[in-house]
């Protein structure tokens, strides 16, 4: 509890940089492919969600990636290393314009854009996905973690193939 | 439209494929004007999609704009995306609800059955300009399409005259289509969809070779969903244009079979178990995979029920638009299940992503060998119904459909 005590007497400088610095990070793990320390952003209860704006605006709950609970991601992870044949592929992800909608008790409501930038072999760079994430960090273990993350995107006719996490 | 010299189809018949198929521009436009316009009847929708008269849904047919709109009696009318007038395209929403089509080009107007019924400055303005005074108003209505619902699901055709749906579908088929739509409300759970960088057949002989599955898709495999040694056949109807891949919960045991498939990996465990618990909804089949000619997969994986349409855009690219669907009497514990089992399809099914990026591999491999030519003699080198899945015959039929519709 004091941990949360902590982050709930940040003043809003403080608290921002402490969200730039875990974002920051967020996006390193993933950009370089280092999947296996993924899971441990988020709560052991989180659900993450990779969702078109579409079902979103309609309220349909299909997500295109949906995982419960740290075991869904570990099992993402499996598929990424084992299980799922895809061409070698750098995805680099760009975060700003990051908002800290509030407190809602020991929940901090954050809103960020992302732009996920793909590259294949024989191809230039480009878009891959673009959208908002939608988050509810909490704190467990000292840290801020994603209780819940959902990265709604506006990219609605994917490029082939959602391989990695955003 | 001739067919250049260079392309005659192998003499082996329907155990080979030329790669010219995949690429040729001339061969793609025939494909848009005998198949997707040709006596076909195409996928547009569901029709809870659009359940309030004014409803419309935009959609595509081969590569033409149509739209699926709910009249004011209840019917369903699909016409051409394309102002009669000058032929804008006037609706640019997925979903959406209006009283009447008005172009916004220069408010062209008309009703849900796609009847002008206005026109501004048609007698023109102060006494200036304005149409001939023969102009008729019936005579500039929007295309409308002959159309057909069968328990709930939305098809349409360009040609003037085609077999009545059912037989279109033969026997066989409408029974497996009637398994799952069966009358009951179907609840739509939301959309997906990707642009695949390959030739839209490609997605057909992917859905019609089961053979692949136990080989390429590990995932599959290791967790017990599917395998070569599962109990399963091949069903087709007449014409071989449409075809159904099944298969049941049996007795598997380990045996050597299994040393031919890389992919299995004796210890795999999902961490979250509840992804997959699936449970028997419908009788004797646990997947069943159905193609239909020339637009729609109807996939039945376990409690994960999905529309496929397939929207070609040019020879080397498809639009797949999924629409996820479950019945509206399901409980709460079965929605959940159709949505954490989704996870195996769409762009990042943890079994469908393998095709997406493995056609993209294809179409990357025949494009610049358009001479070259493929073998499917897998399960022989005809094609007929078969007991098991280690066989390619669903694509042979669906080829020897295509030859006799595209003359080669």
């Amino acid at each position: 509890m004091a941990a949360a005590e902590r982050y709930l007497q940040m003043n809003a400088r403080e608290l921002r940089l402490e969200l730039e610095e875990r974002y920051a990070a967020y996006s390193a793990c993933l950009d370089e492919e280092r999947f296996e320390d993924w899971p441990a952003f988020f709560t052991d209860d989180c659900i993450y969600k990779i969702i078109p704006r579409e079902n979103v605006e309609r309220g349909l709950p299909l997500a295109t990636w949906f995982c419960e609970g740290r075991a869904g991601l570990l099992d993402r992870v499996v598929a990424i290393r084992k299980t799922m044949m895809y061409a070698p592929r750098y995805v680099r992800r760009l975060v700003t314009g990051l908002r800290i909608v509030g407190w809602e008790g020991e929940t901090l409501a954050v809103r960020a854009n992302y732009l996920a930038l793909e590259t294949l072999l024989d191809e230039p760079t480009r878009i891959f996905n673009c959208g908002e994430y939608r988050d509810r960090l909490a704190v467990v273990g000292g840290e801020l973690r994603f209780r819940e993350k959902l990265c709604v995107f506006d990219s609605l006719l994917v490029p082939n193939s959602v391989i990695f996490p955003l | 439209m001739e067919v250049r010299q260079a392309h005659q189809w192998p003499a082996q018949g329907i155990a080979r494929v030329p790669f010219w198929i995949y690429s040729d521009p001339g061969i793609y436009a025939l494909e848009q004007e005998r198949i997707f316009c040709g006596p076909s009847w195409s996928y547009v929708a569901l029709a809870v999609e659009i359940p309030r008269p004014g409803d419309f849904k935009r959609t595509f047919i081969g590569e033409k704009p149509v739209v699926v709109v709910r009249d004011a009696d209840g019917a369903i009318n699909v016409f051409e995306n394309r102002c009669a007038h000058r032929g804008v395209q006037f609706c640019r929403k997925h979903l959406g609800n209006a009283a009447e089509i008005v172009c916004p080009y220069h408010q062209w107007t008309y009703d849900l059955k796609g009847n002008l019924i206005g026109v501004p400055f048609r007698r023109g303005v102060k006494k200036q300009g304005g149409m001939p005074a023969d102009f008729d108003p019936k005579d500039h209505g929007l295309r409308v399409l002959k159309t057909h619902v069968r328990n709930g699901v939305v098809f349409a055709s360009f040609a003037a005259a085609l077999e009545p749906f059912a037989d279109y579908l033969g026997e066989s088929m409408l029974k497996l289509f009637d398994r799952v739509f069966d009358g009951r409300e179907i609840e739509v759970l939301g959309y997906s969809r990707q642009l695949i960088p390959a030739n839209w057949k490609l997605m057909f002989e992917n859905i019609k070779d089961p053979y692949h599955a136990s080989l390429l898709h590990v995932f599959l495999v290791s967790f017990g969903l599917f395998r070569a040694d599962s109990p399963s056949k091949c069903q087709m109807d007449a014409t071989g244009r449409h075809g159904a891949l099944i298969s049941w919960k049996g007795e598997e045991k380990r045996t050597d079979d299994h040393a031919d498939m890389r992919a299995f990996h004796d210890g795999f465990k999902l961490s979250d178990q509840k992804m997959l618990q699936p449970v028997r909804e419908f009788p004797e089949y646990t997947v069943v995979m159905t193609t239909l000619w020339p637009n729609l997969i109807i996939q039945q994986q376990s409690n994960t029920l999905a529309m496929r349409q397939l929207v070609p855009r040019g020879p080397s690219a498809f639009e797949l638009a999924w629409t996820f669907f479950g019945y509206a009497d399901d409980d709460a514990e079965m929605r959940t299940r159709r949505l954490r089992q989704a996870n195996l399809m769409g762009p990042a099914g943890y079994v469908s992503a393998d095709d997406s990026e493995v056609m993209k591999l294809s179409q990357e491999g025949v494009q610049p060998y358009p001479d070259a030519i493929g073998v499917m003699e897998m399960g022989g080198r005809d094609w007929h119904d078969e007991p098991h899945i280690v066989t390619e015959t669903v694509i042979r039929g669906f080829y020897d459909y295509y030859r006799k519709v595209m003359e080669l």
